[in-house]
């Protein structure tokens, strides 16, 4: 290759001088392409983050800003871990996080293998069963609310056409016992094929040759399930449940468009709880106090978590 | 397949999974099939029971959707006949048509801060990403997870102060709060997912454009920007996506002026209760944009719901 000007200049430059000239350009140009998101990033979390440290040792209250704040201390942090309701709330979101974890992966690894079965035209089926999970929970959780509907909803039809029960005698959103289940139901349809899909990733990420391995040594199709295919989509499969783990703990739309949280609040999550708290009782100092227990929570949790996975990858 | 192989299934495994999956995907297209034909359901056969698998359709849930109607009397109807096919709908039912509704606004608000805020991420996250991948930058990992973490905190969380702060800005319920709030949540994921696809584009490139004398600036607008147009596209969608279905914050930042499609289709409400056709039409308007998107985006989906931690 002949060599261009900039060679002849950069070998005339003394190495150490054109080092320095050539990082600093660099570095201008880094920070200059990092600082926007930097900023943003610090404008519109942490500097909020910050704000609701503060604001959570206070009695503020939004709607009366004229009312003079009182700094109160550790009382609101004291008084959300010794209140009863919070509790319920806390055991409805992991009633809500179980079970949706455990019908998303339970279903969602089934699919993936008898995807990986590979018939014809999986691919498109594959993409068919993933439409659910792109659509706004919002809306398709108030869309839900009408298939519910005990005498005129399509799945108390369904079940009733399966099962013989009366549709009219049951209301999945308005019966005490069944609400829990009927946020868990619409939350798997519309996830399972996240779970689905990493686990398909993880399936495909085995070599064959592992396979025709095991089948030299004799070693049976339920041998080779659980010493093959489970331990090598099991890194896979935990990282489907951190994503959907995280997400489920924050809940919010999809449950507050199907229930509101009730009926009573049989299934008010946490996201719901606080939402009230802030935004409908203006107890805006206590309900940063919440905010804060359930962020240092979804984060101890998820770091203990990604260790594990970690540990699990290095196997 | 001619040769032997151990690894491939049986045709009857295959008969059996294909099976099993397509059975289990009709199932799932239920409510959404569901949700398309109530759209042209009569609000007589939307409520009746047994649910009504055929029906004459209606476009009546769609001129629901877009107008308002007043009741008037049947000597007021009688001397105004309806002129056009949507008012002689509207006609039939004993009403007039009063106006349009507020469905086109939200939506297009929907449109204006999902495209804001798209461009706006993918923008920011494109030069971050670059610079992530290519350069030394002190902290590089720990500012990439800081960046991530933001994911983590509840949207109601971070809420509280965001509502206070746009209060005082005077940004709430405008296009203007709404792009930079969807910005700042989106340019996470943008900012991930390009970082793998830019890593992906052999340094070699750029090192060549550098020898040819092309300066840092434009070997990265006239190298990198091109070969990673597939990765920007495709995160563009992802941002576009989740712009469009965000509720929380549209529903507690925004009442009026800003307000999207998301907060606005629940509350579209008839006579006694919620007028399910018309709930249903615009629902279809809104989702069919992102059923679209989701089969175009098929071959990277698993990149971006995972934010780039896994891909195939």
């Amino acid at each position: 290759m002949s060599e261009t000007v900039m060679d002849r200049v950069a070998k005339a430059t003394p190495t150490r001088v054109a080092r320095r000239i050539k990082g600093l350009s660099d570095r201008a140009i880094a920070w200059i392409f990092v600082a926007p998101t930097i900023f943003l990033l610090l404008a519109v979390n942490i500097f909020p983050l910050i704000w609701t440290i503060r604001l959570s040792f206070t009695n503020f209250k939004a709607n009366r800003p004229n009312l003079d704040v009182k700094w109160i201390g550790l009382r609101n942090y004291e008084r959300i871990l010794t209140d009863s309701d919070i509790w319920i709330t806390m055991q409805a979101t992991a009633h809500f996080v179980f079970w949706t974890l455990f019908f998303e992966v339970l279903l969602g690894f089934a699919l993936a293998w008898l995807i990986n079965r590979k018939f014809r035209g999986n691919d498109l089926w594959t993409t068919i069963i993933v439409l659910p999970m792109m659509l706004s929970p919002a809306v398709v959780g108030n869309f839900w609310t009408f298939l519910y509907q005990p005498q005129i909803g399509l799945f108390n039809y369904a079940i009733s056409f399966v099962t013989g029960i009366d549709p009219t005698s049951f209301s999945m959103i308005g019966d005490v016992a069944l609400a829990p289940w009927s946020i868990v139901i619409v939350d798997t349809w519309m996830w399972t094929p996240f779970v689905m899909l990493i686990c398909l990733a993880g399936l495909r990420s085995i070599p064959d040759t592992i396979y025709e391995a095991a089948e030299c040594d004799r070693a049976s199709a339920w041998r080779q399930f659980w010493t093959i295919t489970v331990p090598m989509v099991l890194p896979f499969l935990m990282l489907a449940v951190l994503f959907r783990g995280i997400e489920n703990f924050k809940m919010f739309d999809l449950v507050v468009q199907l229930t509101g949280g009730g009926p009573g609040s049989t299934t008010e999550l946490t996201s719901i709880n606080l939402k009230r708290e802030a935004f409908e009782k203006w107890r805006t100092g206590y309900s940063s106090a919440y905010a804060i227990i359930l962020f240092v929570t979804v984060f101890g949790l998820a770091s203990i978590y990604v260790k594990a996975l970690n540990k699990v990858k290095e196997r | 397949m001619s040769s032997f192989s151990v690894t491939e299934p049986s045709i009857q495994q295959k008969w059996i999974a294909g099976t099993l999956v397509i059975g289990y995907a009709l199932i799932t297209l239920l409510p959404l099939v569901w949700i398309l034909a109530t759209g042209f359901k009569s609000s007589p056969d939307s409520i009746a029971y047994p649910p009504k698998v055929t029906f004459q359709p209606s476009l009546e849930g769609y001129v629901n959707l877009f107008t308002t109607q007043m009741r008037q009397t049947p000597q007021y109807l009688a001397e105004h006949p309806p002129g056009t096919w949507y008012e002689e709908i509207v006609h039939n039912k004993g009403m007039v048509i009063a106006g349009p509704s507020r469905f086109g606004e939200r939506f297009m608000n929907s449109v204006i801060i999902g495209f804001g805020s798209t461009f706006l991420s993918v923008f920011l996250g494109t030069l971050a990403a670059y610079a992530f991948s290519r350069y030394r930058i002190p902290l590089k990992d720990d500012l990439l997870f800081f960046i991530l973490s933001t994911r983590m905190m509840p949207p109601i969380a971070v809420a509280i102060p965001i509502f206070l702060m746009f209060r005082s800005l005077g940004l709430s319920d405008t296009h203007l709060g709404m792009i930079l709030l969807y910005t700042a949540v989106n340019l996470s994921l943008s900012v991930w997912l390009l970082k793998g696809f830019i890593d992906e584009i052999p340094r070699e490139y750029e090192e060549a454009a550098l020898i040819d004398g092309y300066t840092r600036f434009q070997a990265f607008y006239k190298v990198v920007l091109p070969q990673a147009a597939t990765g920007i596209a495709s995160t563009a969608i992802f941002c576009l996506i989740f712009s469009w279905n965000e509720y929380a914050f549209a529903v507690l930042l925004t009442s009026g002026t800003a307000q999207t499609a998301p907060p606005f289709i629940p509350t579209i409400i008839g006579v006694g209760g919620q007028d399910w056709p018309a709930v249903a039409a615009g629902a279809t308007l809104f989702l069919v944009p992102v059923m679209v998107f989701t089969i175009l985006l098929r071959k990277h989906l698993l990149r971006g719901i995972t934010f780039g931690a896994v891909r195939k």
